[in-house]
């Protein structure tokens, strides 16, 4: 079940990203979590600002990593899913 | 994406398999050859709390205000922290929010990057003062719950009209929009609430819920016969917790901590000793757990003595026990060994007297059967009920 496209995600109230220069990895802060982020995840968080909807994040990360927008649209629906249920990313 | 307890881990329990946290890797740059920077710190600002529970985490011999760091150090620790890689600070104590300068270490702790954590009974604060902690950068509260029934919650904290206190605390805390994270610590005498406790956690509009059986150290040891229960009442409180998990997906997340008494593999103590975590007590002695300072003939140096990152990375403290090297059997020999890092070693001692055996919990340990006899008889002894309050003069004698 696809999260609709004109969704508009955001982090939580509580939930930052951060970069880690200790580590030299991006981090999500949440309470009582860390959880590191992979280079794709650290890219789409970045752009859950709530301005953009997700069809918008998903054609900046297309045009961006030179990908197909569906293998795109895939794995930020995957994503963003799991934070969602996790209430990390708001809706 | 890999996911990572910031909070000391004695509330992290690997007891029940399905219900154990994923233990995974952390990718790091070391700071020295073996040893990687800590993840986050626990800051026992104080050990003053109004609140006398019986199962406090706290030692048994407690600081007193005149040892305290003052605002200056903590503040410098809470620098030389973040210079050393860690990503979060929890305020903690005792009880936090007594300490005047919170609101300057909270603004401190934001400022230098971290991600800042209360830990509070919610007790000992007013509403102007919690909203200057939130005006300083407060990201997350923890606040405690003793029991869902009012007049049980006075019995357990000692305090008259907690409930109210803390109720109205909430409120505060949900007004400006803070996550809050409710505590239910559960023992025998209050195990039966428990749907009482999932039932405020919604009603408060919590983000986590962390339902966690009490861990027997310091005064919990203490007061072990009036507070274990029955495994009848573990498997109970595990089917209510499965079930809420359930009910409230996407609403509310509810950690669960079984007990060691009753487990089979022992929890990663703090993530493993001298791995992701540090504590610093009020008086500011640097410990690898919150309750090291019950194993004998050690010697746990001071933020006033030595800088943070000296005592990370080499104190003896830190060294003893860390990796896997200082490893008896059947840990050695063993393919959880960087999984569960030995269990806890205060639990070690406490039930072996040798805080270098392999954890009791493991049912590889040959004190296994001895704890599990522990559990069922201190169950078992449902006549005990009376507590033996944390109090600063109330230390039991060995």
């Amino acid at each position: 079940m696809a999260l609709p496209s004109d969704m508009r995600p955001k982090l939580a109230r509580g939930i930052r990203l951060q970069f880690d220069a200790a580590r030299d990895q991006w981090v999500l802060q949440a309470p009582e979590r860390v959880l590191v982020l992979d280079e794709i995840a650290a890219e789409v968080l970045q752009r859950c600002t709530g301005e953009a909807d997700i069809a918008a994040i998903v054609a900046s990360l297309a045009e961006a990593f030179e990908a197909e927008p569906g293998e795109i649209a895939a794995d930020v629906d995957e994503l963003l899913t799991g934070l969602i249920e996790k209430r990390i990313v708001a809706t | 994406m890999t996911e990572m307890r910031s909070k000391p881990a004695s509330t992290v329990s690997g007891g029940v398999p399905d219900l154990a946290p994923e233990q995974l890797p952390l990718p790091v740059r070391p700071v020295s050859p073996s040893v990687e920077p800590p993840l986050a710190a626990l800051l026992e600002l104080t050990h003053r709390c109004p609140l006398q529970c019986p199962y406090c985490s706290n030692p048994l011999e407690m600081d007193r205000v005149q040892a305290e760091l003052t605002t200056e150090e903590w503040c410098r620790v809470i620098s030389e922290l973040a210079m050393l890689g860690a990503l979060q600070v929890h305020f903690s104590g005792g009880e936090p929010t007594v300490r005047q300068d919170l609101v300057d270490l909270v603004r401190h702790a934001r400022e230098v990057g971290f991600y800042t954590n209360l830990i509070t009974s919610g007790a000992a604060i007013t509403r102007p003062r919690f909203l200057a902690l939130i005006d300083a950068g407060l990201d997350h509260v923890q606040l405690s719950f003793q029991d869902a029934e009012p007049n049980s919650a006075v019995r357990i904290s000692h305090v008259p009209n907690i409930q109210e206190k803390k109720l109205a605390f909430a409120g505060w805390v949900r007004e400006s929009g803070t996550p809050l994270t409710v505590n239910a610590v559960i023992h025998r005498q209050n195990i039966d609430h428990i749907d009482a406790m999932i039932d405020l956690a919604v009603k408060l509009h919590a983000n986590r819920l962390e339902v966690a059986h009490v861990q027997y150290y310091g005064w919990a040891l203490a007061n072990r016969a009036a507070l274990m229960p029955s495994r009848a009442q573990l498997e109970f409180v595990t089917e209510r917790v499965m079930d809420a998990r359930e009910r409230y997906r996407g609403k509310l997340v509810i950690d669960y901590v079984v007990p060691d008494y009753y487990a089979h593999q022992p929890k990663a103590c703090m993530g493993g000793w001298g791995r992701q975590f540090l504590n610093i007590t009020p008086s500011g002695k640097v410990l690898p757990c919150h309750a090291a300072e019950t194993i004998p003939g050690m010697t746990f140096p001071s933020v006033r003595e030595q800088p943070l990152a000296d005592i990370w990375a080499h104190a003896e403290a830190f060294q003893r026990f860390r990796g896997t090297d200082w490893m008896p059997e059947p840990c050695r020999g063993c393919d959880q060994r960087e999984i569960d890092w030995g269990g806890c070693r205060c639990q070690a001692l406490a039930i072996t007297g040798d805080a270098a055996a392999a954890d009791p919990a493991c049912a590889k340990s040959s004190w296994h059967a001895a704890m599990q006899e522990i559990a069922a008889t201190a169950s078992d002894a449902s006549s005990q009920t009376d507590f033996r309050y944390r109090r600063m003069a109330a230390a039991p004698k060995h």
